[in-house]
């Protein structure tokens, strides 16, 4: 059981760690690393303190605590993944308006210059 | 009535000069934009060489990106009806003057050109034909105005719906979805039948399991647009 925890203390020490890391080296925005610390330390806590961990988990009726540390750990990646989903629906909007005013902008510097000169249409 | 019609180009150098010929000829007080949606040809020089106006988008982004990039152009240029007019050569430039009339009576806010309220007057690939057909019952049951032809891109809009579609139109199966949309916003829409030309090169892309998985697709499609917050 000893190894289990510190296991358990080790992998969400090293996720924490990697997670500031890479917001310390400017790698990861702080708006996509709230819910990756937010994961790190609520798994800290719970794989530290046994007593918690299986306080938390008996009233909630699972029988084998460290399972509770797996439900924690799955219900996070739901939600990081979710959370992806949703940033990528907005960037793939903003990508589409800026190719449509990137068209817009080609045609009436086209349009302002008349049809003289080559429009610097790459390709 | 100042009017622009919208042609949507991908890959389409072969029969783009075609249809900017039959667009002159049919309508010649209408502006025409061509947009390229990151065509690998040259689709893009055609348009320009020929002197109508293009919107030359930096890659695709697909059927629905690229009629909304004509869209936000009527918009901006102030345009009173916008027409979608395919670049492939399918659609018949004589027959816009059927989808402007009742855009001109003020009895439509969306035209629908259908090729299915004369019966036998098109004839499509039999999964084709089916797949068209399930969207039509499907939609006329949400929409609850009767449509034939619900994937048809040919298609006129007045102001109101130019303003519209310029700030919201559907990416994944826009003839469709678009649709459902409108409904939404209220728009009063009619079809009106006109004919359309066969493909006469270029093969469709549609299996009967595909046509299966894309008729899943754009039914799912359907209900969430119902679920959608228009404005």
């Amino acid at each position: 059981m000893d190894v289990l925890k510190i296991l358990a203390i080790a992998g969400s020490g090293i996720l924490l760690f990697i997670v500031i890391e890479l917001i310390r080296r400017g790698r990861l925005k702080e708006r996509y690393s709230l819910l990756w610390l937010l994961a790190g330390m609520v798994l800290l806590l719970l794989s530290s303190s046994r007593n918690a961990l299986e306080f938390v988990a008996r009233h909630l009726g699972i029988f084998y605590p460290p399972s509770f540390l797996f439900l924690i750990a799955f219900l996070f990646l739901l939600l990081i993944t979710l959370h992806f989903s949703v940033v990528i629906s907005g960037l793939s909007e903003k990508s589409k308006k800026l190719a449509q005013e990137l068209a817009l902008l080609r045609e009436e510097l086209h349009s302002t210059k008349g049809a003289s000169r080559d429009d610097g249409k790459s390709e | 009535m100042r009017i622009l019609i919208i042609v949507p180009a991908y890959n389409e150098e072969e029969s783009l000069p075609g249809v900017i010929d039959d667009l002159r000829k049919h309508i010649p007080t209408a502006d025409v934009v061509v947009v390229n949606d990151g065509s690998r040809d040259a689709t893009a020089r055609i348009a320009q060489d020929m002197g109508v106006k293009t919107l030359d988008l930096p890659f695709n982004l697909g059927i629905g990106g690229a009629v909304q990039a004509g869209y936000v152009y009527a918009e901006r240029q102030g345009y009173d009806a916008a027409v979608q007019f395919d670049g492939d050569g399918q659609h018949v430039g004589m027959e816009i003057s059927k989808l402007l009339r009742p855009l001109e009576d003020g009895i439509a806010d969306i035209v629908i050109g259908s090729r299915f309220l004369v019966p036998g007057a098109y004839k499509a690939p039999l999964f084709r034909s089916l797949g068209i057909r399930i969207f039509s019952f499907t939609l006329s049951r949400v929409l609850t105005t009767a449509v034939t032809d619900s994937t048809s891109g040919f298609r006129a809009a007045n102001r109101k719906a130019i303003v519209f579609f310029a700030r919201m139109y559907p990416d994944d199966y826009p003839e469709v979805e678009s649709l459902v949309l409108a409904h939404k916003m209220k728009f009063r829409m009619i079809e009106v039948a006109v004919t359309m030309r066969e493909r006469t090169y270029g093969k469709s892309s549609i299996t009967p399991l595909r046509s299966v998985y894309y008729m899943t697709k754009v039914l799912m499609a359907i209900f969430i647009d119902l679920l959608k917050r228009v404005r």
